[in-house]
C-alpha cells in the first residue's frame, strides 16, 4: 500500500499555505522572474491497471470543487458525461479493446483530465496576463479573475482538456486540487480512490512507485507495461501506468507523442514577431515616405485644366509637362 | 441620376452619384452619402477589430482591452464587430466592385508606380475612378475579410465550438492572425494614401473632390463624367 | 464472511464468482488490489459478463447465469481426479470419513425421499450411520463406499469438463485453466479466497451455490486460514447486522430460532436443540443454546420472564409456516390476507420480484406505513407516472402513511460489516425537517399500543404489557442503552460455587462475553453473539486503534468483531492436527503445548488439546460438512438445477424444472416462461452498478450524473441480429412485464453456446424508478420471476427469460 496522506492537522498553523504567488514559475502573457528555488515537483500517478472504473474520483471531483454537472443521458456506453465539460474536470473513459495478440477483451478505463504539463500548451497560448499560472511544484492552475474566455488554451492543449463555461465564460480544468495540495493534502480524486489506482506525492516518489507497479505488471505478462510521462511536453505532473505503454492511443485516444502543436508554436512564435514587424514596417515606411517625398498636392494648373475640360474647351495636352510636378503650383 | 448599371454603355468606373459641377473651382461628386456612411462603418469596425484583435494577439498590446471594457468584453465583442464589418463591407463591395474591375491602364499604372512614389505623377497613365493601387486595396480587403470571417467563425467557440476540430481551430487561428496582419498592412497603405494625397479625405467626408484633384489623379474618370454630362460628348445623357 | 475485508490482502488467489466485487464493493476491493500488488496474488473472474472486476482480473471465464453449481462441482471433480486435495485437512477437519446411512441415494437429479406433490423431501436417510456408542461411524481410511468422500466422488464424477462446457457455456480450455489455478491452492501454503454476493444468493438454489464453493474450499484446506475463507460481500452496510439480530421472520437474535406451532412449550422447543456431540470430546457449542435463549428472554421481558413461566416462552409468536418471507407477504396481500404493511427502510416496490404482482398486493392493503429517509416508489405506488407507473389513483383505497426517518449519517449506533465487525458511528449532521430516528418512531408505536392494551385490554396483551422497557427516556432509548442490552448484563448476583463470599457476577454489571451467560435467569442478553461489544471496559465497537502486530490484517483493537472479537472464524483449522500452522507465514494461532495463542482470538476452548477437539466447534461433529445431513432442503450435496426460467432443459435431469423443492405459489407458475421458450429466447440477469446504490442514490445529483439513465446490455451479435443501435431505445419484456431502456451494445457480453444452442445474454441494471434526480426509468423487477431460494427464499433475480426488440422509447 502506498502510505496514505494523513488527514490535515486542525491546529491553526497547519493552515499556512505551502505554496502561492511567490512560487509562480510561469504566468500567461507575462514575464515573471522564476523563483530562485524550485519547490519539490509533485505528481499524481494514475495506475490504469488498478483502476476499476468506479468513478469515485469523478464524484469526489464534483463534490470537492462544488461543480454542478447536468444529468445527461445514456449514450450506449459507461462513460458519462460523454466528454469533459466546464463542470467535469475529470472523466472516466471506457474503451473495449481486443488485444490482437491474445484475442482477449480488455476493458481499458482511463481517468481523463489535465496532465499538468511541465511545458503547458494552454499557458503558452493564453493571451490574458495571469489567467494561467504554473507553480514551481508543477501545478498548472487557471485564475478565473484574469481569464477572458477566448478558448486559446483549448487550442494550446495537446490533450484537449480545458473547457469554457457558458455561464461565466472562463476556462475550467483540473486544478490538481491546488487548494488541497497547498495545505498538505492530496487531490480529492486521489483521496476517494478505493484501490489506490490514484496516488499522489513527489514526482520522484511517483516514478519509483510506478516502477514497482510496472514490475508487477511485467510479471503478469504485460511486457509493454510502462509509465506515461510524455517528454514532448517536458513530462507531466499527472502520469499514467499503462499495461500497453507502447500504444497509449488505445486508451480512449491518449496521445502517443503529445507536444504543443507546431501550429500553435508558429502562431505564438514566428507569426507574432513577424506580424508585428511587418505592421510596424508598413507604418514606418509611410511615415518615411511622407517625410522624404512630402504631400501629393493638387496644383492650380490641375484645377484650371479641370475647369477647361468642363467648359468644353480644348482639352489640355495629354502629355504632362515639366511644370506639372507636385511642386508646380505656379499659375 | 445615372445608375452605374443602368446603361450598358456607362463606363464601369462611373458609379451612382458621380457627377461634375462646373464652376470655380470645378467640384466633382465622388461618393454619395450612403457610400460614405457605409465606408465609415466599415472603417470604424476595422479599426476596432484591429485594436481588439491586436490586444488578443500579443500580450504587449493586451492593455488595449481596456478600450473595450476589459478582456472579457474584448473577447466577446470582437467577433460581433467582425460580423458588422463583414456585412458593411459586403454592401461596400457591391457598391464598388464594378469600378474596381481591372482595366487596361492598370498594368501601365503599376509599371509606373515607382514614379508615383517618387512624385512623378505626370508620368502616370490616365486612370479611371480607381487606380491600380486602390484596386489592390479593394480586392485585398475583400479577400482578407472573407478569410478573416471564415477563420473567425471557426474560432468563435461561444457559438460554433462543436462544428470543427481543435486541429482545424488551430489552423484557423494561425490563418486569422496572418490575415489580420495583412489586412492591417493594407489598411496602413490605404490610410497613408489618403493622407499623402491631399484632397482625398474630402471625398469620404463631404463626398466631393475638386476638379483639379480629379484631373490630377483620375483624369480618365473625370473625362468620362464630363462626357456623360455633355450631349455633344461621346455618351448621351442618362435622362 | 468467515474472514474479514482486511484479510483478503493475505490471499494468493481471489475467485470472484457470484459477485462483482469491483463493481458492487469498490472500497472492499482495495484489499484485492493489495493482494495482487504486494503478494502477486491472482484474480479469477467467472461471470456471464466481462465485468469491472474482470477488467482487472488475471483470468476471465464466461459462464451462463444459474449454472455455478455445475461449474464448481466440475472443479471439485477436477481436484479429486487430479489429486489436488489438502488431504490432511480434508480427512481431519471435514466429514469426508463419516459413513452415511444405508438408504441414502441420488438419482436423476433427486435424492432419496422426494415427494413431488409436496415439492419436499423426507430427509430421514440423509444422515450419518450412528454407532452403538451413540457417535457417528467414521472410516479414517476413506475405503468404505458409504463414506461421505466416496459418495461425493461419485456425485461429482458426472461433472466432467465436457459437461461443464455443455451446461455452463464455459469453453473447456477456459474451465480447465480456472480449475487448474484453483487446484493449486490445495497446497497448505497457498490460500484462495472466494468473494461472492447476490450473484450466488439470488437464485432458486442460492444457498447451494455457496455451499458448493464452501465444499471446494474445504477440500482445498482454505477455511479458517489467513487469506482463505468463504467471504460473502454484504450489500448494505448493516445487512449483516440485520441477520445477526434476527430480522428474518423465522429467527431470534444470534441465529436462535423462533418456535414453530409444533413447539408448544419450552421443553419441546429445547428437545431438538440438545446438540449432543456426534464425536467424542467435541465442543458442540450449541449445547449452550438454552443459556442464550433464556438470557434473550430475560432481556426481552425482564422480571416477567421467570423459571415458572418457562422464561415467558408463551410470549413468543409461533410460526405456522416455515417463513413469513417477503414473497409470502406479497402473496398474502394478493390473497387479501395481509392488510397492514409496515415498511421500514425498504423499497419493496422496486426490490421484490414481479412488480405487477406487487402493485396488486399493495393496492389491496388497508394501510401501508413507510418509514424511510427518502421518498420511495413504494410510498408512491398509487401515483400515476405515465408509462413508468400507469395507475389510476382513484382505484386504490390503500391509506399510505409516510414517516420520515433519519439516515445512517444522522444518528448514532453500530453498523456490522461483511467481516462481522460492529463499528460504532456518530452523527455527522442533523436530520432534516420532521425526520426522527427509527428508534423514536418504533418507541412511539410501542408506547401507544401498550397504552391501548392497558386501557382496552385485548386477547393476550401480556407480551406487550410486559415488554421490558428500562430506558431512561422511554420515548427514545439511546443507541448506547440498546447496545448495552445487546451485549448483556447481570440481572442478579452469581456467587462463586467454590467460595460463596465471592461474586462471580455482580448484578447490574455488563457481562464480559457470552461465556458467562446462564440459563437460570441471572443474566440477560439481547443477542448472544454480540456479547462482548459493550462491556464494563466500555464500548468496544468504538475502538479505533489500527495497530496490527506483524501485519496479519487482524486489527484486533479496531472495533469489535462477533463472536468474541474473533476475526477469522474456524481459525483452529489454520493449524494441523498437532496445532502447528499449516503455513508458518500465515500463522493465526498455534498450540504452545498448554494453550492456544496467537494473533487472533482462538476459535476453540483455549486449553482444548489439538488432537482431541475439532475446529468446527458449532457442529456436533467438530468437523465441517461436505455432506450437509438434513440441513439443506434441497439435498445434502448440491445438484445442478436450471433456473425456473431457462433457455435449455436441465442436461442432467431433463424433467426437472427449476429447483425441485423451491416453493412456488400456484398463480406464479402461470407467469413463468416455459423452458427454451421461443417467445422469450434470451437469458436475462439483473445487477447493480458502481455508480448507484440500489434505489437510494438516484435521488442524489452526483450519482445521477454518473449514470443518468436506465440501460440494458447486450452483445454486438444480438444487437446486429435484432437491429438494435448503440444508445438506441429497446423494449425488453418477460412473461410478467416490459421495460424500455437504452441499449449498451458491448463486447463484454458474448453469446454462449449451450449444448450446441446459441444463448444470448441480456443484462439489466436495477437502479432506476419514477422517483429521484436521475431520469425516470423502469426497475428490473418489472421482469423478474416470483420465486425464491429453496432454503431462504431469496428471489431469483439473476436468471430469467426475456425477449428484446428495438423501440422508439417511451412516449411522454
Amino acid at each position: 500500500m502506498f502510505p496514505p496522506i494523513p488527514n490535515p492537522s486542525v491546529s491553526p498553523d497547519a493552515a499556512v499555505q505551502r505554496f502561492g504567488e511567490k512560487d509562480i514559475m510561469r504566468r500567461s502573457a507575462s514575464e515573471v522572474t522564476p523563483p530562485a528555488e524550485r519547490l519539490t515537483e509533485v505528481a499524481k500517478l494514475i495506475d490504469v491497471t488498478k483502476c476499476i472504473g468506479c468513478k469515485a474520483c469523478q464524484a469526489a471531483c464534483l463534490e470537492w470543487n462544488n461543480l454542478h454537472e447536468e444529468i445527461g443521458f445514456n449514450h450506449g456506453v459507461y462513460t458519462n458525461p460523454m466528454d469533459l465539460t466546464p463542470d467535469t474536470f475529470t472523466l472516466m473513459r471506457f474503451t473495449e479493446w481486443v488485444n490482437p495478440e491474445t484475442d482477449n477483451l480488455e476493458w481499458l478505463i482511463r481517468k481523463d483530465g489535465c496532465m499538468h504539463c511541465e511545458d503547458p500548451g494552454c499557458l503558452k497560448a493564453c493571451p490574458a496576463p495571469g489567467a494561467i499560472v504554473q507553480y514551481s511544484n508543477g501545478i498548472v492552475d487557471f485564475q478565473h479573475e484574469n481569464c477572458i474566455g477566448c478558448g486559446y488554451c483549448i487550442k494550446g492543449c495537446p490533450f484537449n482538456i480545458p473547457r469554457i463555461s457558458k455561464v461565466d465564460h472562463t476556462a475550467y480544468k483540473c486544478t490538481l486540487c491546488s487548494d488541497r495540495v497547498a495545505v498538505g493534502q492530496g487531490p480529492a480524486c486521489q483521496k476517494a480512490c478505493p484501490t489506490q489506482a490514484i496516488v499522489f506525492g513527489t514526482k520522484d516518489e511517483m516514478k519509483e512507485w510506478a516502477d514497482f507497479r510496472i514490475k508487477d505488471l511485467k510479471s503478469r505478462g504485460f511486457e509493454n507495461a510502462g509509465l506515461y510521462d510524455p517528454q514532448g511536453v517536458g513530462g507531466t505532473h499527472v502520469m499514467y501506468v499503462l499495461h500497453h505503454a507502447d500504444t497509449p492511443s488505445i486508451y480512449a485516444g491518449l496521445p502517443d507523442n503529445p507536444r504543443i502543436s507546431p501550429i500553435v508554436d508558429a502562431w505564438k512564435g514566428v507569426t507574432k514577431y513577424v506580424g508585428l514587424a511587418v505592421m510596424g514596417f508598413a507604418a514606418a515606411a509611410g511615415f518615411l515616405h511622407y517625410v522624404v517625398a512630402g504631400p501629393n498636392k493638387v496644383s492650380e494648373e490641375d484645377e484650371e485644366n479641370a475647369e477647361r475640360l468642363t467648359e468644353g474647351k480644348a482639352p489640355p495636352p495629354p502629355e504632362p509637362t515639366q511644370g506639372h510636378t507636385q511642386h508646380g503650383s505656379t499659375p | 441620376m445615372t445608375a452605374y448599371d443602368q446603361k450598358p454603355e456607362t463606363p464601369d468606373d462611373v458609379e451612382a452619384g458621380d457627377a461634375v459641377h462646373p464652376g470655380h473651382p470645378v467640384t466633382v461628386d465622388r461618393y454619395t452619402l450612403g457610400a460614405r456612411i457605409n465606408h465609415w462603418i466599415t472603417a470604424t469596425s476595422l479599426v476596432l477589430l484591429a485594436l481588439s484583435g491586436m490586444a488578443l494577439f500579443t500580450p504587449r498590446l493586451f492593455f488595449l482591452t481596456g478600450l473595450f471594457g476589459g478582456g472579457q468584453w474584448t473577447r466577446a465583442i470582437h467577433p460581433w464587430i467582425g460580423v458588422v464589418l463583414f456585412f458593411s463591407f459586403l454592401i461596400l463591395f457591391v457598391r464598388f466592385f464594378r469600378a474596381n474591375l481591372p482595366a487596361r491602364e492598370d498594368v501601365d499604372w503599376v509599371a509606373h508606380s515607382a514614379d508615383l512614389l517618387a512624385g512623378r505623377e505626370e508620368k502616370m497613365p490616365e486612370v479611371g475612378k480607381y487606380n491600380a493601387g486602390q484596386k489592390f486595396v479593394f480586392w485585398s480587403m475583400s479577400g482578407l475579410i472573407i478569410v478573416l470571417i471564415a477563420s473567425g467563425v471557426v474560432m468563435w467557440d461561444q457559438y460554433f465550438y462543436n462544428l470543427t476540430t481543435i486541429e482545424q481551430k488551430r489552423i484557423a487561428i494561425l490563418v486569422h492572425a496572418v490575415a489580420a496582419v495583412c489586412i492591417i498592412c493594407v489598411w496602413i497603405i490605404h490610410v497613408y494614401a489618403a493622407i499623402w494625397v491631399k484632397g482625398t479625405i474630402g471625398a469620404m467626408t463631404r463626398g466631393q473632390v475638386t476638379g483639379g484633384w480629379a484631373w490630377r489623379h483620375h483624369r480618365k474618370w473625370l473625362r468620362e463624367l464630363v462626357g456623360k454630362g455633355n450631349p455633344r460628348g461621346p455618351h448621351a445623357p442618362a435622362e | 464472511m468467515t474472514n474479514s475485508w482486511t484479510d483478503i490482502r493475505n490471499t494468493d488467489l481471489v475467485v470472484i464468482m457470484g459477485g462483482n466485487a469491483a463493481e458492487a464493493h469498490p472500497c472492499g476491493f482495495k484489499w484485492v488490489t493489495e493482494a495482487k500488488a504486494n503478494r502477486g496474488a491472482k484474480l479469477i473472474v467467472v461471470d456471464p459478463r466481462y465485468t469491472r472486476s474482470a477488467s482487472v482480473a488475471d483470468y476471465y471465464a464466461p459462464i451462463r447465469q444459474g449454472t455455478d453449481i455445475a461449474f464448481l462441482l466440475g472443479v471439485i471433480n477436477y481436484c479429486i481426479q487430479n489429486d489436488k486435495v489438502q488431504w490432511e485437512y480434508t480427512k481431519a477437519f471435514t466429514n469426508a470419513a463419516y459413513l452415511v446411512k444405508e438408504g441414502f441415494a441420488y438419482q436423476d437429479g433427486l435424492f432419496t425421499g422426494y415427494d413431488e406433490g409436496k415439492r419436499d423431501y423426507n430427509k430421514d436417510s440423509w444422515d450419518y450411520e450412528i454407532g452403538p456408542d451413540g457417535y457417528a461411524v467414521v472410516d479414517e481410511t476413506l475405503q468404505n463406499p458409504r463414506c461421505v468422500w466416496n459418495l461425493l466422488k461419485q456425485h461429482v464424477a458426472t461433472y466432467t469438463p465436457e459437461l461443464v462446457e455443455r451446461i455452463c457455456g464455459t469453453p473447456k480450455d477456459k474451465f480447465l485453466k480456472v480449475a487448474e489455478m484453483i487446484a493449486e491452492c490445495s497446497s497448505p501454503t497457498k490460500a484462495m479466497t472466494s468473494m461472492y454476493a447476490l450473484g450466488w444468493t439470488q437464485h432458486s438454489k442460492g444457498s447451494q451455490n455457496i455451499r458448493t464453493m464452501a465444499m471446494l474450499q474445504l477440500i482445498l484446506g482454505n477455511i479458517g486460514i489467513r487469506g482463505g475463507g468463504m467471504n460473502a460481500l454484504r450489500g448494505h452496510s448493516n445487512i449483516q447486522g440485520l441477520t445477526d439480530v434476527g430480522l428474518m421472520s423465522n429467527m431470534l437474535p444470534g441465529y436462535l430460532n423462533l418456535p414453530t406451532e409444533k413447539e408448544a412449550d419450552l421443553a419441546t422447543y429445547m428437545s431438538t436443540r440438545g446438540f449432543k456431540p456426534l464425536r467424542p470430546n467435541q465442543m458442540s457449542y450449541w449445547q449452550n443454546y438454552r443459556k442464550f435463549f433464556v438470557s434473550f428472554q430475560k432481556s426481552m421481558f425482564g422480571p416477567a420472564a421467570t423459571a415458572e413461566n418457562d422464561w415467558a416462552y408463551d410470549y413468543l409468536p409461533k410460526l405456522d409456516v416455515a417463513f413469513y418471507d417477503i414473497l409470502r407477504a406479497f402473496e398474502l396481500m394478493n390473497q387479501g390476507k395481509m392488510n397492514l404493511y409496515i415498511c421500514q427502510g425498504f423499497n419493496p416496490f422496486q426490490a421484490f420480484p414481479n412488480r405487477g404482482k406487487l402493485a396488486k398486493g399493495l393496492a389491496k392493503l388497508k394501510l401501508l406505513v413507510i418509514m424511510d429517509p427518502l421518498q420511495t416508489e413504494t410510498a408512491r405506488f398509487w401515483e400515476d407516472h405515465g408509462v413508468y407507473n400507469k395507475v389510476d389513483p382513484s382505484d386504490i383505497q390503500t391509506e399510505v402513511l409516510q414517516l420520515p426517518t433519519t439516515c445512517f449519517a444522522e444518528d448514532e449506533g453500530s453498523l456490522v460489516n461483511s467481516g462481522r465487525w460492529l463499528q460504532w458511528h456518530w452523527p455527522g449532521g442533523s436530520p432534516p425537517g420532521e425526520a426522527r430516528t427509527d428508534v423514536w418512531i418504533m418507541s412511539q408505536i410501542f408506547l401507544r399500543l401498550r397504552e391501548m392494551y392497558r386501557k382496552e385490554g385485548g386477547p393476550f396483551p401480556d407480551p406487550i404489557l410486559n415488554l421490558h422497557w428500562p430506558y431512561k427516556d422511554e420515548n427514545e432509548p439511546t443507541a448506547e442503552e440498546l447496545a448495552k442490552e445487546l451485549n448483556g448484563y447481570v440481572v442478579s448476583d452469581v456467587a462463586d460455587p467454590n467460595d460463596p463470599t465471592k461474586k462471580l457476577l455482580e448484578a447490574g454489571k455488563q457481562v464480559s462475553g457470552f461465556g458467562v451467560l446462564r440459563d437460570d435467569g441471572s443474566t440477560a442478553c439481547g443477542c448472544w453473539i454480540y456479547s462482548g461489544c459493550f462491556t464494563e471496559a466500555g464500548n468496544m465497537m468504538a475502538r479505533r486503534d489500527n495497530s496490527d502486530p506483524d501485519d496479519t490484517g487482524a486489527y484486533l483493537k479496531w472495533s469489535f468483531a462477533w463472536p468474541a472479537n474473533r476475526r477469522i472464524i474456524y481459525n483452529r483449522a489454520s493449524c494441523d492436527l498437532d496445532g502447528k500452522p499449516w503455513d508458518p507465514s500465515r500463522k493465526l494461532i498455534e498450540w504452545d503445548g498448554s494453550k492456544w495463542t496467537g494473533y487472533d482470538v482462538p476459535d476453540i476452548a483455549p486449553t482444548a488439546k489439538p488432537r482431541d477437539v475439532g475446529p468446527f466447534i458449532m457442529n456436533p461433529e467438530g468437523v465441517s460438512r461436505l455432506f450437509a445431513r438434513k440441513m439443506m432442503r434441497d439435498g445434502p450435496f448440491p445438484v445442478h438445477y436450471e433456473p425456473f426460467e431457462s433457455p435449455v432443459a436441465n442436461l442432467i435431469a431433463p424433467k426437472i424444472v427449476g429447483n425441485p423443492v423451491a416453493r412456488v405459489f400456484p398463480d406464479d407458475w402461470k407467469q413463468f416462461a416455459e423452458t427454451a421458450s421461443p417467445d422469450f429466447p434470451y437469458a436475462a440477469t439483473s445487477y447493480r452498478l458502481t455508480e448507484h446504490f440500489h434505489y437510494w442514490t438516484k435521488n442524489n445529483h452526483v450519482n445521477a450524473v454518473l449514470q443518468p439513465e436506465q440501460f440494458v446490455e447486450i452483445s454486438e451479435e444480438l444487437a446486429k441480429e435484432k437491429g438494435i443501435a448503440l444508445g438506441g431505445w429497446v423494449r425488453v419484456w418477460s412473461k410478467r412485464g416490459e421495460i424500455l431502456a437504452k441499449a449498451v451494445v458491448t463486447k463484454r457480453i458474448k453469446p454462449m453456446t449451450i449444448d450446441g444452442k446459441t444463448v444470448h445474454v441480456v443484462g439489466i441494471p436495477i437502479h432506476w424508478g419514477f422517483i429521484g434526480a436521475a431520469r425516470k426509468g423502469f426497475p428490473a423487477n418489472v421482469l423478474t420471476p416470483f420465486v425464491g431460494d429453496a432454503n431462504i427464499e431469496t428471489p431469483e433475480f439473476k436468471a430469467f427469460l426475456v425477449n428484446i426488440e428495438a423501440s422508439t422509447g417511451p412516449v411522454a
